[in-house]
């Protein structure tokens, strides 16, 4: 199961989910918010999600553990919206009947689903400004695309 | 009026393409063939700064190739580079 939420994620109520009485293992990851990115103060994260796409592509990750894991429950949610440092931005919890399925499965959901999914993360740094994470450091100066440099003389 | 008399299109914008275009989405009419087409067009015209390599597209919520044709009626995700977790 994936959600998006727009509120806190409870942490333990969605634990409860995962309950299963041939399960001897339970492994969750936690995404918090951090203070400092790249050398920035982070004060703030903005989440934004193409909310259609994430959620087939998220239920198709799910659907690769479970052929690649042995697995009993999966259950991912991820934040949209502000979220101050110290939130959770993402929950992944899978219950197994072994601890190693659990804990590979748990690693490999987060790791699809932070590159797979269409979800963007604006970053607000202590000195006001922001940036969208992946976006700006690639992107391709257009700004100086009418720019020309001074003519470089070829010598023959 | 002719088939190449233009597509209307939804065009849904996310992230740094939102704020660059200045609204979350909008409906037109183009002539473009392709979606590639379609996003250089847009690009020019509101100075995008990511251009195609970076940026994946979905046509009514299937990732599509930028050089499949656009049809009349597709709604139109350009997709950034992505950063969730």
């Amino acid at each position: 199961m994936f959600s998006l939420s727009t509120n806190p994620i409870d942490a333990a109520l969605l634990r409860q989910s995962l309950q299963n009485p041939g399960a001897g293992a339970l492994s969750v990851f936690e995404g918090w918010v951090r203070n400092h990115n790249e050398g920035r103060r982070v004060v703030l994260l903005e989440y934004e999600a193409f909310e259609s796409l994430a959620q087939k592509e998220a239920e198709r990750i799910i659907e690769e553990a479970r052929q690649r894991f042995e697995i009993l429950e999966a259950v991912c949610v991820h934040r949209v919206g502000r979220l101050n440092v110290g939130d959770v931005a993402v929950w992944v919890g899978v219950s197994a009947p072994h601890r190693d399925a659990a804990f590979k499965a748990c690693r490999f959901l987060i790791d699809q689903i932070k590159t797979r999914l269409p979800i963007w993360k604006k970053e607000h740094y202590v000195d006001g400004s922001s940036i969208w994470v992946n976006c700006q450091t690639c992107a391709d100066p257009v700004s100086n695309s009418n720019y020309r440099p001074h003519a470089i003389k070829i010598e023959q | 009026m002719s088939a190449s008399a233009g597509k209307r299109v939804q065009i849904h914008y996310y992230a740094l393409l939102r704020e660059q275009r200045g609204t979350a989405q909008e409906l037109l009419v183009t002539s473009a063939r392709s979606l590639r087409q379609l996003y250089l067009e847009l690009s020019e015209q509101h100075r995008f700064s990511l251009s195609t390599e970076k940026l994946r597209v979905a046509v009514n919520d299937q990732l599509q190739g930028w050089d499949d044709p656009l049809q009349d009626n597709d709604r139109v995700v350009f997709i950034p580079p992505v950063a969730g977790g």
